[in-house]
């Protein structure tokens, strides 16, 4: 004896948001439902477990034919198969409105998408835990295939880290053959939120780029840390940070800039060039910290860091390691003489501007776009 | 008479991926009506095409137009290969036909295929010219109005109702032809969605003759079925009831006195004085102004007037009275001569006295006599269909000499049927059966034919002088439904005392009191006088299949009652098991009767209504299933207790056992009296010692011999109350029976069901509105006892109900109305029950009254829309009386002027400024916008919304099919996305015929077949309803803010004289 078939259609879709969590979070029903038991849903609404075991089938299934929708949500502003509750509609447009700054979509158009479009964000939001795991790491089957483990070290379901791996592999995807800027493109294909456009921005950038972010040192730094970096490359260091051509592409580096990096060696192989670039900031610095000593000792070596950094990065190979270095090069020299980030701030910054007076340092224009991203990189990756 | 189709083919969108190289897809449409085909051009490469077409022009007959479905079929071209189907839209094109409709279709229609579902949508226009307007209605049945709704629809009213008209028709169902096996599902399935799409109209287009005929322009209460007899056919059969509707044209009404101020006070009135109705109630000026008051008065809009007296509304008319363009006080003089001659007609006249409505205007129902039924099993037999025997394959069948055999049978079997009920209604000493409907249950090669219904009286004083037995009491003539209020007001009283018409009957509890008499009641009952008016004899209890009427007196709130049975029946063949389900059923029918009765008594209640008794068969089972919703009528006894008794009281622990037990109920019942609101005033009790009716001054009453009832004070009106329903529980029935009232788990906090449209003692709904089917089939085990299950059956209907209580826990305060469930036994040992329902929610604040007032304010509050319509009609008729309404041409211009008139004068920014036809057009421009919301409900209103314009039937069919079903998640997978499909589908074709709603929504059919073993399924769905306009009462604000305080105080106002 048993249930065959149980269904339950609305004429308006009824979507429970604390069930909707559950299956974004890669629970099985059965244990979805032991969830919402202890939530002490059953109390509140006398039902029974079999009741309950009912509904969430029914709301997975929901969610499930939803998904279709979700994976191309442009499509989402016209379907005809789910009809939002209009009483919700009102309170939604509001905070949807306010979430991500629509302009160029129809009123009407959100009006009814609303609903649906609240549960887009949480479709394509993602663990911080998991993504980190897998950033910089090729969006292919076979990082695909090592998500049992990803699953298995950050406690998030397995279930749960195949849609998120999904969703950023269709992210990438889609945007890889735009053109035009692409935080913009991920926020008009995927009707998604300027935050969430841009943390996308960062791992398809990363993804892209393999930078290596796995390695042990680069542990202590947050999903949050790199997707600022990316965000500062992208707007720095890309083509169409320069000219926003029609053409540009955002997701690659400028081949040109890269190339004039290579000029900045200068810096380092011109011994009076680099003297000169040492007084001219130990000038600087003498007074307004007490790690004076400890920095002009360490100056050629900082300097020869973050120079060599940006000679190198012409290779795809060792634009991988760009995070890498950065720490091994500055970030754990410093540290280890005990620089507060304020000091590291006060050391850019007078690192910078003093190449500018250096006569013979023709390159202004390079150094600034380069120095401009490391500095800030270097001050949000400054941290324990 | 020919007409001309035009159709557009816009664009497409989301279409699905056909070439697998390009991931795009090279799409054409075909435009197919009857036989001619129109193509656009491969619009290439896209998802989504734009071909803007030019009109495809379609010159056909309106026989054509009536029957055909416009059907579209999207393509994907393929150079070398046969193009592939995308998939089909048809588009009944019955809306464009009556001028009162929808004028265009135009919108984003999904495109379905029966394979693979939705896939893209299609954008088209589609429009009619319909050539020599004028004799449209002489011809052809186009132009007749369909509505699902079983009531008179809200903007129209009855200017007659011609009575009952039925039709069926015959085909080969192409799932069953030789040509079957050697084509793909999807030409199977096409064939038959094609097919049931051309019987729907052509049925449509035979009953709208038969309503011409009886002079009629519309059917109500439209109930269209199909018979999906396997081998041996496919029958499509409808039934309505014919009635001659008008527009509730918005003229201003008639000056009112400024001091005798709104009309509904007017109209209040009359009804509380029963001893003078025609009180000078309106001193309005008189004359030229009255025949206007005539049409533009609703006749819905004195639902919400719950004293309205019977007699005044109904009147009758001959048939030339149509136009009612006469003052009341001028046709009072001939009617009765009339009426006479229409007797004599009537008499050579056979037609069933049957109506399928379920709610009517006031005082139309006078009297209930209680459930009427007929069941007969029949063999589809072979030998009926001799079209069909040997001769199907390798030939097409002779479709004519097949359909001129066929229905016949059925016709016949129907006619056995209906000649039962009307035999039943008569033993109930009544001539009308109302809340009439027909089902089937088939298994194999037998069928069950049900047909049930409520006996009534109905008014028609005509009859008053015929014996009331007459056969052809009802017969044939037109009733003429008088437009409300307006003669009342206007002094038809008058004219209806000096003919000795009326007959005063308090309406909240007229329609309780016997119609039959009672010295030779058809069956047992106990009589007692009516609690109400003290002066008629009603019985103890009362069942009915239509709705509660909206005069009714009722004490407490109601709930849904289920009786559910399931007795297990041998595996038999043809004859013999026709004789075996045969023999079940009249056991069948009486236990339900029996757990319907204790059912009700445990809610201390005496009074079911939309009884609805499903017996469904099965190959080794029968299943019943009875829902109805339980009131208290005030008018009715108190039932008594349930009192259990065992016959051998011989142990100790027996005797507790049953003491226990009996415990139980006592306090079950009083907790749902506790529950419901169920106290009815003592004050009954203590007038019962002397039930001295007040001298009345009408001695005649229409039925003849129900002046017995007159003889009050004769009658021991005690014995009634006390006696207590015992059960008897020697056998182990009884025992099952008591176990199955106390397992009925009550409703959670804050629900309320029941079946029916309202639900009385609920008011103040407000809009949220959540429309859902639920659809379970269970798996029984084999070898199971009647017990077992019964259990397990119960349960499942319980469980079900719980299910849909948690789902809708956002809802509550909710009321789940309009429940429907319907049972079937798709194979051996699978059980499947589906729901539909609407689930409203109510603003619990208002205070509670006594059952009357609470009734009257539901009325009101559902109803207001003609009331408003109504009042500033009239105020504006005192700001601009140089109006002359009889001058202007059609109701919505003129409404629009006039709100607009209003709203200036008013000097207030009011919402529609410009009027009704500009929420109109609004409305359209909303409904064009990308996705619009459509409501849907089985209800016929929307609440806190105004109906304004019903846009033609809904009637879809839609088979979907799948040999993928585990891919597609199963089961449950399947029929969620095909209802959800069929939803989808259903308000796309609202949005585009320029509707923002669908009432009286019903699935008709849900027919799921599986073979999980070759991971297949299929599933037949048909839903019908009417697609209408409404508005927002919160957009008529202003207006109607002071409408109904006006109303609501006027009706108080009403109760105290």
């Amino acid at each position: 004896m048993s249930v065959e078939l149980d269904v339950f259609v609305g004429n308006t879709t009824i979507m429970d948001k604390e069930v909707y969590q559950l299956w974004l979070n890669g629970y099985t029903v059965n244990d979805a439902v032991k969830v919402r038991i202890e939530g002490g849903v059953m109390e509140e609404c006398e039902a029974s477990a079999e009741v309950l075991l009912s509904d969430t089938m029914d709301q997975y299934r929901t969610f499930q034919m939803c998904e279709r929708l979700l994976h191309h949500p442009a499509k989402l502003a016209n379907q005809l198969l789910f009809q939002i509750p209009p009483d919700r509609q009102a309170m939604l447009i509001e905070r949807y409105a306010l979430a991500c700054q629509f302009n160029s979509l129809d009123f009407v158009i959100i009006q009814f998408q609303t609903f649906i479009c609240i549960s887009l964000f949480r479709y394509y939001a993602f663990d911080d835990l998991f993504v980190r795991e897998v950033l910089g790491k090729k969006l292919s089957k076979g990082t695909k295939k090592d998500l049992d483990d990803v699953s298995i070290k950050t406690g998030i379901t397995l279930k749960s880290c195949r849609r998120q791996f999904d969703n950023f592999k269709r992210v990438f995807k889609v945007v890889e053959e735009l053109k035009g800027p692409l935080v913009e493109n991920i926020r008009q294909h995927f009707l998604l939120p300027d935050q969430l456009a841009r943390d996308y921005a960062a791992i398809v950038f990363f993804a892209n780029h393999r930078f290596e972010t796995g390695k042990k040192k680069l542990q202590y730094l947050t999903f949050q840390d790199f997707a600022f970096c990316a965000g500062q490359l992208i707007n720095n260091w890309t083509v169409g940070a320069v000219d926003n051509m029609m053409e540009d592409m955002d997701v690659d580096l400028d081949k040109e800039f890269l190339q004039d990096l290579k000029d900045l060696k200068i810096l380092i192989t011109d011994k009076d060039l680099l003297d000169q670039h040492k007084n001219l900031v130990c000038t600087a610095l003498r007074g307004k910290t007490n790690v004076f000593n400890e920095m002009e000792a360490n100056f050629k070596n900082l300097s020869r860091g973050l120079v060599n950094i940006a000679a190198k990065l012409i290779n795809a190979k060792d634009v991988r390691d760009f995070f890498i270095d950065l720490v091994e090069k500055f970030i754990e020299p410093c540290r280890s003489d005990k620089l507060t980030s304020i000091d590291v701030n006060l050391y850019l910054t007078h690192y910078t501007n003093s190449a500018h007076i250096l006569d013979t340092f023709k390159h202004h224009a390079v150094w600034t776009r380069y120095m401009g991203v490391i500095k800030s990189c270097i001050l949000r990756m400054y941290h324990d | 008479m020919p007409g001309k189709l035009k159709a557009k083919i816009v664009a497409g969108r989301h279409l699905p991926v056909m070439d697998r190289a390009s991931d795009l897809t090279d799409a054409f449409v075909e435009v197919k009506f009857g036989n001619t085909t129109f193509k656009t051009d491969v619009y290439p490469k896209s998802l989504n095409p734009q071909w803007n077409s030019e009109w495809f022009k379609f010159e056909v007959d309106d026989e054509d137009l009536q029957d055909e479905p416009l059907q579209i079929t999207v393509l994907d071209h393929d150079t070398y290969s046969a193009n592939d189907a995308i998939g089909k839209v048809y588009i009944d094109i019955d809306p464009l036909l009556c001028s009162e409709a929808a004028t265009v279709i135009s919108g984003w229609l999904p495109i379905y295929d029966t394979i693979h579902g939705i896939r893209g949508e299609i954008n088209v226009l589609v429009k009619v010219d319909l050539f020599n307007d004028l004799n449209r209605f002489r011809q052809s049945s186009c132009g007749v109005k369909f509505f699902c709704t079983t009531s008179i629809p809200r903007c129209y009213r009855a200017v007659m109702v011609h009575g009952f008209v039925e039709e069926l028709v015959v085909n080969e169902d192409p799932e069953y032809q030789w040509i079957d096996r050697i084509r793909t599902p999807r030409a199977s399935n096409e064939a038959r969605q094609r097919l049931i799409f051309l019987m729907s109209g052509e049925l449509q287009r035979k009953i709208g003759l038969k309503v011409l005929e009886m002079g009629g322009n519309a059917v109500v209460g439209y109930l269209q079925c199909f018979d999906l007899e396997g081998e041996s056919g496919l029958v499509v059969r409808a039934i309505g009831t014919a009635c001659t509707l008008e527009k509730i044209s918005t003229f201003p009404a008639t000056a009112t006195h400024p001091n005798n101020s709104s009309p509904s006070k007017d109209m209040k009135e009359p009804g509380f004085g029963e001893e003078a109705p025609g009180v000078p109630l309106s001193s309005g000026p008189p004359t030229p102004l009255r025949a206007q008051t005539f049409s533009s008065f609703s006749p819905s809009k004195s639902y919400s007037r719950q004293s309205s007296s019977s007699d005044t509304e109904l009147s009758l008319t001959p048939k030339t009275g149509m136009g009612s363009g006469g003052s009341a006080g001028k046709e009072a003089g001939p009617l009765k001569a009339l009426l006479r001659q229409q007797t004599q007609s009537a008499l050579e006249q056979r037609e069933y006295p049957f109506f399928t409505l379920t709610a009517f205007p006031p005082g139309f129902l006078l009297h209930v006599g209680g459930v009427v039924s007929a069941r007969s099993v029949k063999l589809l037999d072979r030998i009926h269909n001799p079209a069909l025997g040997n001769t199907r394959s390798y030939k097409l069948l002779d479709w004519n000499s097949f359909t001129a055999d066929e229905p016949e049978t059925r016709d016949a079997w129907w006619e056995e049927i209906r000649q039962e009920i009307k035999s039943h209604a008569k033993a109930l000493g009544c001539h009308a059966v109302v809340g009439y409907s027909e089902s089937t249950s088939i298994c194999e090669e037998v069928c069950i034919l049900s047909a049930s219904g409520t006996a009534a009286v109905l008014s028609s004083r005509f009859m008053q002088d015929g014996p009331l037995d007459t056969e052809h009491r009802l017969s044939r003539q037109p009733l003429c439904v008088f437009s409300t209020g307006s003669e009342r007001v206007e002094g038809d009283m008058g004219s209806s005392a000096s003919l000795g018409f009326e007959e005063v009957v308090s309406p909240g509890c007229g329609f309780c009191h016997i119609p039959y008499d009672e010295l030779n009641i058809p069956f047992p009952a106990q009589l007692t006088y009516c609690y109400c008016c003290r002066r008629y004899k009603v019985p103890d209890v009362l069942f009915t299949t239509i709705d509660l009427p909206t005069e009714a007196n009722v004490t407490g709130k109601g709930c849904l009652i289920q009786a559910r049975l399931c007795r297990t029946k041998k595996k038999a063949q043809g004859e013999g098991n026709a004789t075996a389900i045969s023999s079940l059923l009249p056991f069948l029918e009486y236990e339900l009767h029996t757990q319907l009765m204790n059912k009700l008594k445990l809610r201390g209640m005496n009074a079911l209504f939309g009884l609805r008794i499903q017996i469904s068969v099965g190959e080794t089972m029968l299943l019943g299933l009875a829902s109805a919703t339980g009131v208290y009528l005030t008018a009715l006894p108190s039932p008594g207790g349930i009192q259990i008794a065992g016959k051998t009281p011989s142990d100790i622990t027996y005797e507790q056992h049953i003491s226990t037990m009996q415990k139980k109920i006592n306090d079950t019942i009083d907790k749902n009296k506790e529950l419901y609101e169920i106290n009815p005033p003592e004050v009954v009790e203590e007038i019962i010692g002397s039930p001295i009716p007040e001298p009345r001054q009408r001695s005649r009453l229409f039925r003849s011999h129900s002046e017995s009832s007159d003889e009050v004070s004769e009658l021991d009106l005690s014995h009634g109350k006390k006696d207590a329903f015992v059960l008897e529980i020697d056998d182990t029935d009884a025992v099952e029976d008591i176990h199955a009232l106390l397992t009925d788990s009550p409703t959670p906090a804050g629900f309320y069901s029941c079946n029916t449209e309202i639900m009385p003692g609920i008011q103040n709904w407000t809009s949220a509105i959540q429309m859902f089917t639920s659809v379970r089939v269970f798996r029984l085990n084999a070898n199971l006892t009647n017990q077992g299950l019964n259990k397990i059956f119960s349960d499942l209907c319980e469980n079900l109900l719980k299910s849909l209580y948690f789902k809708l826990r956002s809802m509550v305060p909710c009321c789940l109305c309009h429940l429907n469930f319907t049972v079937a036994i798709p194979e051996d040992e699978l059980i499947q029950v589906a729901v539909t329902a609407v689930a409203m929610s109510f603003d619990k604040e208002q205070p509670l009254e006594n059952g009357k007032q609470s009734g009257e304010k539901t009325l009101i509050k559902a109803i207001t829309e003609n009331d408003e319509q109504l009042q500033f009609n009239l105020e504006l008729n005192a700001e601009t009386s140089s109006h002359n309404p009889l001058s202007s041409p059609k109701g919505l211009s003129e409404v629009g002027s006039h709100l607009s008139a209003r709203a200036s004068s008013l000097e207030k920014a009011s919402p529609l400024p410009e009027g009704r036809s500009r929420s109109l057009r609004s409305n359209r421009s909303y409904s064009g916008s990308s996705v619009a919301v459509v409501k849907m409900t089985p209800l016929s209103f929307i609440p806190g919304a105004k109906i304004i314009k019903y846009l033609g039937i809904i009637n879809m069919f839609f088979i979907r099919e799948t040999s993928s079903l585990r891919e597609e998640g199963g089961v449950s997978g399947f029929l969620h996305t095909f209802i959800a499909e069929v939803f989808a589908m259903v308000r796309a074709h609202v949005a585009a015929l320029g509707g923002n709603a669908v009432v009286s929504y019903s699935m008709k059919e849900c027919v799921f077949m599986e073979n999980p073993n070759k991971n297949q399924a299929q599933c037949l769905i048909n839903v019908s309803g009417d697609a209408v306009i409404f508005v927002r009462e919160s957009e008529l604000e202003s207006t109607s803010v002071q409408t109904q305080s006006a109303t609501t105080h006027t009706s108080n106002g009403g109760e105290g004289t």
